[in-house]
Parts: C-alpha cells; structure tokens; sequence
C-alpha cells in the first residue's frame, strides 16, 4: 500500500477492528478509512464494488471474512471478475485480489468450514493461489497485487498462527509456481495449504520407515506448475494427492485429470487421491476429525503405492 | 452407595422445596391465580402505515409465573453455556441470547405451535421456547447425539420440525428468503398460520433480504 497509492482494502471489520484474524490490523491508522475500507456484511455488494474500482484501475483487495461468505458474491466474482477482461476485447483488467481465510477450522461448523477452491476453479479468467506458510503467504499476496489479473488468494483458518523469521524486504513469490517442500525419489506427494504441514507429520513417519517422499506443495490452484509437478512425476513416478478439498470436484479431481493427461507414462501405479469425505463438516469434533485427511491416512496410502 | 444416597439427596432436596411452596400458598396464592390482570406497556408503539396494537394487555398472575420461570430458566441456560465455551467444552462459535428471551417468550405465548418461526444463529432460546429440551441444547453445543441435531450442527444449527421452528442459520441474512418460503407454502397449502422470520441488523445490510421483503 506504501508502494503503490492505487491499491486499497474492503471487507467486513478491515479497519477499525484490524480484521477478523488480525491480517489488516493498524492499517486504517496508517492508511485511513477510505483506503481500509469498513463494509457492510453485504458481500455481493461490495465484491461487485471491488471489481468496479479495478475496472477504472485502482487495485483493491477484497477480504471476504470466511471464504465461505464469498458464495454469495458468486456472481459478481464469475462474470465480473472472471469475465470482463474477456468480454470486453481486453479493454478492462481487473487487477483485484480475492481473499480471504477458508478451510476446516476447530469445529466452526458446516457453513463456515467451506473449501470454495473447489467452486472457483472453473471460473474460466481467474487466478488461483493458496499460501502454506508465513514466507510464501508475503511473497504471494505482493504477486497477486502486482498481478493484472484477478488472483483469489485461499488462506487458512489454522494456519494465521504460524511464526516464520521472513525477510523485512520487498519479495514475491511466482504466483504459478510450485513450491519443493522436501525432495525425494520414492513418491510425489501433491498438497497445498494446511494439508502441507499434515503431510509433513506423515512424513517424518515415512522416513523412520524407510521411505523417500517428495513432497511439493502446489500453491498455485489455477493454473497447476505442471513443469515443476511434471518433473516430480518422472522421477518417482508414484503421485499421492493429499488435499482438504471434498472427493467431488475437488483440486484432486483436476489434478488427477491433468497428471494423467499429460504425464500418464512416466506413472507405473494410479494416482491416489486423499480427499476430504463428501459431507457437511460435522460440528462434533469426533466426526470432524474424521472428515478430513489425518497423516495416519497418508502413511498408508504411501505404504500402499509403493508396494 | 453412591447412587442411593443421590436418591436420598434428591428426595431431601424435593422435601426442601415442598414446606416452601406450600409456605408461599398459604400467604400469597400467586402461582395459580388465574383472576385477570390488566396490564398497560410502558413504551408506546411506533407504527408505519398500520394502527398501532393496545397498550393494555390482559394476563394473569399463572401466566406470569409462567413467563418468568422460562425467562429465567433461559437466562440461566445461556450462562452455563457462556461458561461452557469459557471452559472450551463448547467450540466454534456460541451466540447467546442472554437479555433477549422476552422477545422469545413474549412472541411465544401469542402464537401457536402450527406459526412457523426462523430465525439466524442466535437461536437456544427460541429452540427452548418451541418446545426444545435443555438436554437437546447442551448435548448439541457439547456435540454429543442427544442433541438436537445430534450433534452435527452445533450452536447455530438447532432446528424442531415438529414444532414448525426451522432454525438455526449460520450465514447472516440467509434465513430470511427461507422464511420468505415458509410462507409461501402455508399460502399455497391454506394453511391459516403465520411466519415469523427474525433477523438483525446486521443481515439488514443484505441484499437478500430485501429480494424477500419485495417478494412477499
């Protein structure tokens, strides 16, 4: 916001309160209560205002309070947001950046435990990314402001805790690229998001085993870093998808699709999916617990691949 | 052992209670008393385009009783589930009524159980005042099957068919449409009762809600 006099924040409790999660918090001080803008709880509303404003060229970040809130901006994210730039001949950019926290969090129940990766992806003109960590979670959010194009940033419920010592300095994180977690040669294990650190427990796990998983968190939901993916792919040949999304229509689904498409040849097993059970997130967190992919899982998946 | 000096306690308790009522009988006859009070509201009605209802509202003292024993049996129950989240045996979210259950009880004793009510997440009290258990309530915030929704929804999802209360919503303003529906389906089946869908102010802001206003 420093750097540039066009880029301003929406969102429900952005600036007096500092955001929900604390993710804007002394910005309206510093900034004022235009450029952090306080709205409504009217969602389709002011994510329609966003696009608006990035059709003249200002560069707006929108937050939606829990990505779930977003469906009701579905609308104006698809054929506004997504479309416009198409539509009209190329004449309007939306550079705006959509994001906001999602996934399963402790027990929040089914409506505010959503996975909107799933819903959004088919938006044909949208960009979408997914931060894992403190470092990639700066880099990315400064790609995606920078970005012509709109970028739906997926944060994570559970994760604004994380601690990480990060450069003080200007950087950014390639917004299609994937990032190499712990390189392997047994299995690629495909993740993103909190599912990342699940995988990591399973991991420790799997080399007291005696395996060698490569593990590559994804980051980047729309388009997939198939070179980086690809590459992986030829060298362990086995690929695991651990995601948080739901077994329908999920991130897997399409990865599985596109793997498949492109690299079929260098797989000598098919590819396993880890996804979460296609139900309403419980509120009880027994059932919760249950619902979504544990590292237990991911072991003997692993165990299972490469037989 | 154990459970036969419960047994003991309990009935100790209950002979505890009866020499009290019967005290309170025997120099005030309030808790039966059914002889009519007229009762006069202190705030007057504003209104918009309609004439506003009587300030004199006829009761009597059982009736009375009776309020206030849920209104404070309400107060209570959202107390201990303010301690309960305190203690973290309830997580996610926790929406307490405490200061509203007038509104539930009044708008109770008018109605029937064949009205519908919606509501948004705010929903223990109107859950109790539909007829719902305190077991159901404290099984569903705990998440445990004896809850109203056995345990899978948690504090904003508490629903009672059979008593027409249809919840219990977690996105803010979302209930309005639906109730907007409740409606229409007891137009469409003559139904010959009502809905009453609450919001507040925050889901005044949606977009939704007015869609449902035009379209009622």
């Amino acid at each position: 916001m420093e750097r540039d006099l066009r880029v301003c924040v929406m969102g429900e409790d952005v600036g007096h309160y500092g955001g929900s999660y604390k993710v804007t918090k002394g910005l309206a001080k510093k900034f004022g209560d235009l450029r952090v803008l306080d709205t409504p709880i009217a969602e389709n509303s002011f994510t329609g205002m966003g696009i608006g404003a990035a059709m003249t060229g200002l560069r707006p970040v929108v937050e939606g309070m829990n990505m779930g809130f977003l469906l009701l901006a579905f609308n104006q994210i698809s054929n506004n947001c997504g479309m416009l730039h198409y539509t009209s001949g190329g004449q309007f950019t939306i550079p705006i950046v959509i994001r906001g926290p999602g996934g399963v969090g402790r027990q929040l129940g089914a409506e505010h435990s959503q996975r909107l990766e799933s819903y959004f992806q088919s938006i044909p003109g949208i960009q979408m990314v997914a931060c894992s960590t403190p470092y990639n979670a700066k880099g990315l959010m400064k790609a995606a402001i920078r970005s012509e194009n709109p970028v739906i940033l997926f944060e994570h419920v559970l994760l604004y805790n994380l601690k990480e010592r990060i450069p003080d300095e200007d950087y950014i994180c390639n917004l299609e690229e994937a990032e190499m977690v712990r390189p392997g040669e047994h299995v690629t294990i495909l993740t993103y998001s909190r599912m990342r650190y699940h995988v990591m427990q399973a991991a420790k796990t799997l080399v007291n085993k005696g395996y060698d998983p490569e593990v590559i968190d994804i980051r980047s939901l729309k388009p997939f870093d198939l070179y980086t993916i690809g590459n992986s792919v030829k060298k362990t040949h086995r690929v695991l998808i651990v995601e948080e999304c739901m077994r329908t229509g999920g991130i897997g689904a399409s990865l599985i699709a596109a793997i498949t498409e492109n690299f079929n040849d260098y797989l000598d097993a098919p590819i396993m999916c880890l996804s979460s059970q296609d139900v309403p997130t419980p509120y009880a967190g027994t059932l919760e617990e249950v619902t979504v992919v544990q590292p237990a899982q991911i072991v003997t998946a692993v165990e299972q691949l490469c037989q | 052992m154990a459970l036969s000096r419960l047994a003991s306690s309990s009935s100790r308790s209950a002979d505890l209670l009866k020499p009290l009522c019967s005290a309170i009988s025997l120099r005030r006859p309030i808790s039966t008393d059914t002889t009519p009070i007229t009762v006069e509201t202190s705030v007057p009605f504003t209104s918009h385009q309609c004439d506003t209802p009587s300030r004199s509202v006829q009761t009597n003292a059982k009736e009375l009783f009776t309020f206030f024993r849920d209104l404070a049996l309400m107060r209570r129950m959202e107390i201990a589930a303010d301690s309960l989240y305190k203690a973290k045996l309830i997580r996610g979210f926790c929406h307490l009524y405490d200061g509203q259950e007038a509104v539930a009880v009044g708008m109770e004793a008018a109605i029937t159980k064949k009205d519908c009510i919606i509501t948004a997440y705010r929903d223990h009290c109107t859950f109790v005042a539909r007829g719902g258990t305190l077991l159901e309530v404290f099984s569903e915030l705990m998440g445990r099957q004896a809850g109203c929704s056995r345990g899978k929804g948690g504090s904003m999802h508490f629903y009672k068919k059979d008593s027409n209360f249809y919840g219990g919503h977690g996105i803010v303003g979302a209930q309005v449409p639906l109730g907007c529906g409740l409606a229409f389906a007891q137009k469409y089946s003559k139904d010959e009762a009502v809905t009453f869908a609450l919001y507040g102010d925050g889901a005044a802001n949606q977009g939704q809600l007015f869609e449902a206003l035009n379209i009622s």
